[in-house]
């Protein structure tokens, strides 16, 4: 099977009109000791056969619709309506490519364009652009910005060490050699040393432990945005778009840069991806904002239409001048994330918010009153908290797969001084039955 | 025919998803952490549906016509690989579930990564990068490792051939290294002189697009090989075009050290309106060390030893069963000189089972056809065109052929204006202006998924559109007529941005 519609005469006629014999001699120019290896591969099969098999391969999996989750840690277990792959398995969309041609692309385009809007809604931002590959990505992208908006003057980033470290992991990766410099944000916040070297403050609001960040002017996020501004940096602020159905968002509190991992806006899990990043900054960066970006026009009768725009910022423009590499979006995930923010609207996200915030605290009250177990943190909590365990984490999270529970994030794999802790997250996926199934089951462990 | 934007449909009150009530006492909200506003829209599901509806018929696609965009290898996506992507029990698991309980998932990947092995010759891969030009920077970034660990720090010019793609000397720059264009010669190969000339100890490598963006396979590819490696530098292979030589060579015997794949392009997973694409990168012996990980590692064992306890949970649909201890042959591992990790969790899983459910289907010798097809299919359009449009290098190309839509009867008349009108003609324009170094290029790319009376009708639109060129050229300056809209105005886009809606 491989959806060739060529039939023998079909192949004799086009060889003809080329004027050679043989398909082979459309191939004389590959070196011949190296031509026509034999691939080892397994034999083909019929559709039928690979679905059968392929079905068989997933139900190997402890999937989250026979188990009850309580897995966050960056990706989320969240209500995905039906509407919302209805609209993504639109093959005039998924079978399409980069809107190069605006004429024939205004569907992509103007989705995009929507999906920008709604995500500087959710931010509080003044720009957003159609995505990045994942959170993690956007996260190291913003750093880079950051260097660029100071002309490469500024070479030092300052991380939260609660930021996610996956994210922390990707920003290394990106940013190699000697010339910049990460260094670990100290605690207490008021105790940073940012200075005249300083491209920016990276923070994760809420954090990777699930704790919301105080609000107030001296110590909290005001102050902090105040201080890094005085410096002359800039103030990334990672999210979790979920939260902010409900939080106030970090345009409100000076973030200069905003990026977030977009998949809890109506993408799958899917074992980690494909997911999206989310992207926004202030008007004054936007020239300096990498990624795709979409823009309203008219044509040549006056009609509205939607075009890329800002393209000389682009690497197939500016080649090695570029400062990012970028050249696709997520575009169907990012799609997925429209047709979740405009399903859900203003009432319906911070519904979902809600449900989250009421459960992860209901959850945290039962575990908390266990004895042998304790809640970490004195700051308010969205929908993750993490709990110190009277036996290893790993040991615990057996015992709750054997009931039918996925339970929490490991965080000792991460943080050695929370090697007996746990990241717990609950959401509306939730059942009240569920949490009290998981409570029940900790008891036992704890005994 | 527009669509008004989702906000202009929008009504205080209406929903679109109703979701249950709490059943769990209230907690207290931290009032001073509370947001005031949120200008999303408010529309019921009808609504929402058509509105996505409309605007996708506004669209394009491989499913709606032709697509002969080249470089991007606008194949047909076989529907098997949707539904098989959206089995729940691959879409409901958590990246950070215990490895025994996703070895469904890790099976996938690591039977996936070998078959990229085979294909591309080489000793390992990585599945995480995201995107082609997201596995090119790991390319980089891995040589870079491979030298920096030899202590041989001098080395910072990359070499590019001026027939490469863009992103090539976007994500040299972006890691910090000079970038330094190497001519093509008469043929469109590398010239090897200008290659020697540049060639010493300061060289991290060449980035080789081959077959490259004029659609030409390198005659001297293993010469090209042996003089970048013999001054010490590394093989970097776009594999962009690894569409015409799936079984007909493989890059890791033509001395290419690393490798991006891109499975939304040979792999024929959709391009999904810009992404998600993934871009595998594999590697030589000596630079598989430097992959990013984590990657699927296999560990053989004797599964008699291994015991499954019986589970006292009951066992609902899935086959799954808790295994009493970690004994399962499928793990992540770090390679041990890994560059990192380039993303957040292993990659674009989602892609991978469309492009895992591609090979299996066809096999290799189904592989081999695609690409025999892919050619025949391009040259057979050269064929038929180049009696009216300029072919600048004249050869048997592979997977596309670059022609130039500068026509000596219609000088007035551009590469664009001939895009614009084909699509009068229902076809989705060639990809024009690229390669940089033929003027008012036209890259066209069929695949092989086209039938011969689809090529024939796009070459008898661009013959006819030549020929409108000549009579009526004020025809294709105003094209096209029959789209959604007209020729946008991208200048006033650029100059007076407007990037979003803003609440009136």
């Amino acid at each position: 099977m491989s959806y060739i519609p060529h039939t023998d005469s079909d192949r004799a006629a086009m060889l003809a009109e080329i004027g050679v014999e043989t398909v082979a001699d459309l191939f004389l120019d590959v070196p011949k000791i190296v031509r026509y290896p034999e691939l080892k591969l397994p034999p083909p099969l019929s559709e039928m056969e690979i679905l059968a098999e392929l079905r068989s391969m997933s139900e190997e999996n402890a999937d989250l619709d026979h188990h009850a989750c309580f897995l966050g840690a960056g990706a989320y277990n969240h209500f995905v309506p039906s509407v919302v792959g209805h609209i993504t398995g639109r093959s005039e969309f998924y079978t399409a490519y980069t809107p190069y041609q605006p004429e024939i692309s205004q569907g992509t385009l103007q989705a995009i364009f929507e999906y920008q809007s709604m995500v500087c809604a959710l931010t509080g931002m003044d720009v957003a652009n159609a995505s990045h590959y994942d959170g993690a990505t956007s996260l190291a992208e913003a750093a880079i910005m950051s260097v660029n908006v100071s002309r490469g003057k500024r070479r030092k980033i300052i991380v939260s060490p609660s930021v996610h470290p996956e994210y922390r992991a990707t920003l290394r990766t990106y940013t190699p050699g000697p010339d910049l410099t990460i260094s670990n944000l100290q605690y207490p916040i008021s105790n940073i040393q940012l200075d005249a070297d300083t491209a920016c403050l990276i923070i994760q609001n809420p954090d990777f432990f699930g704790q919301l960040l105080s609000a107030d002017s001296e110590n909290g996020l005001n102050g902090l945005a105040d201080a890094v501004h005085q410096a002359g940096a800039l103030l990334v602020v990672v999210v979790d778009p979920i939260s902010l159905g409900l939080f106030t968002p970090p345009g409100e509190y000076g973030a200069d840069i905003v990026v977030g991992e977009g998949q809890p806006l109506g993408n799958p899990l899917n074992f980690g991806g494909p997911y999206l990043g989310l992207f926004a900054c202030r008007e004054k960066y936007m020239r300096k904002m990498p990624g795709r970006l979409v823009g309203e026009t008219v044509d040549t009768e006056g009609r509205r239409g939607f075009v890329l725009t800002l393209a000389t910022r682009e690497q197939h423009i500016r080649r090695e001048r570029a400062t990012s590499n970028i050249c696709t979006n997520q575009a169907l995930c990012a799609l997925a994330a429209g047709a979740y923010l405009a399903a859900m609207g203003k009432s319906g996200l911070r519904q979902v918010a809600e449900l989250c915030y009421h459960k992860a605290h209901y959850a945290a009250t039962q575990i908390a009153a266990i004895p042998g177990f304790d809640l970490v943190g004195d700051k308010p909590f969205f929908k993750e908290f993490v709990v110190r365990c009277p036996r290893p984490p790993s040991e615990i999270n057996q015992a709750l797969l054997e009931r039918g529970i996925i339970g929490g994030y490991d965080l000792g794999r991460d943080y050695p001084h929370l090697e007996d802790a746990m990241l717990l997250c609950v959401t509306e996926m939730n059942t009240k039955n569920e949490i009290d199934h998981l409570v029940e089951v900790l008891e036992e462990v704890a005994l | 025919m527009t669509e008004p934007l989702i906000f202009e449909i929008s009504s205080p009150g209406r929903k679109a998803v109703f979701l249950p009530e709490l059943d769990v006492p209230a907690a207290e909200l931290p009032a001073e952490l509370l947001r005031e506003d949120l200008s999303l829209p408010e529309v019921s599901e009808v609504d929402l549906m058509r509105h996505y509806v409309h605007l996708s018929q506004l669209n394009h696609a491989v499913d709606t016509g032709f697509y002969p965009l080249g470089s991007c290898t606008m194949k047909y996506n076989p529907k098997v690989n949707e539904e098989a992507a959206k089995l729940p029990g691959f879409t409901r698991t958590h990246p950070y579930q215990d490895h025994c309980t996703v070895q469904g998932d890790l099976k996938l990947m690591y039977e996936l990564q070998e078959y990229l092995k085979e294909i591309g010759g080489f000793a390992g891969i990585s599945l995480q990068p995201a995107a082609g030009a997201h596995g090119e920077f790991t390319g980089i970034l891995m040589m870079r490792a491979y030298h920096e660990e030899r202590g041989d720090t001098r080395r910072t010019k990359v070499l590019i051939p001026d027939s490469a793609h863009g992103t090539n000397p976007a994500s040299s720059a972006m890691s910090g290294y000079q970038v330094v264009e190497i001519k093509s010669d008469q043929r469109g190969n590398v010239n090897l002189e200008a290659l020697r000339a540049y060639c010493d100890d300061t060289v991290v490598g060449l980035m080789l697009t081959n077959p490259n963006t004029l659609g030409l396979f390198d005659e001297h590819v293993l010469e090209v090989s042996e003089i970048v490696h013999h001054c010490g530098g590394l093989m970097f292979g776009d594999g962009a075009n690894m569409n015409s030589i799936l079984g007909i060579a493989r890059p890791g015997e033509l001395g290419i050290d690393v490798m991006m794949f891109n499975l939304h392009k040979t792999f024929s997973t959709p391009h999904g309106g810009g992404g998600p694409g993934s871009g595998p990168v594999g590697a030589s012996e000596r630079l598989a060390k430097y992959l990013p990980g984590p990657i699927v590692v296999k560990v053989e064992r004797e599964t008699s030893n291994v015991k499954r306890e019986t589970s006292n949970v009951k066992r609902k649909i899935s086959n799954f069963q808790p295994p009493t201890s970690n004994l399962q042959p499928y793990h992540l591992k770090m390679p041990s000189a890994s560059i990192g990790r380039v993303k957040a969790f292993y990659g674009n899983f989602g892609v991978f089972i469309k492009a895992y459910t591609y090979i299996r289907m066809l096999g290799a010798a189904g592989l081999r056809q695609v690409s025999e097809d892919a050619v025949l299919a391009a040259n057979y359009l050269l064929a038929r065109l180049r009696e009216v449009y300029p072919l600048p290098y004249d050869r048997i190309c592979k997977h596309e052929c670059v022609l130039s839509g500068h026509l000596p009867q219609a000088p007035d008349v551009h590469t664009l204006d001939i895009a614009k009108r084909l699509m009068d003609y229902g076809f989705h324009p060639p990809t024009i202006y690229f390669p940089l170094i033929v003027p008012e290029a036209l890259m066209i790319e069929p695949t092989e998924t086209e039938s011969k009376e689809t090529l024939d009708a796009f070459a008898e639109a661009m013959l006819r559109i030549a020929e409108e060129a000549q009579d009526n050229p004020d025809l294709l300056h105003r094209a096209p007529h029959t789209t959604p809209v007209t020729r946008l105005d991208e200048v006033r886009a650029a100059r007076h941005p407007r990037l979003r809606w803003k609440p009136v």
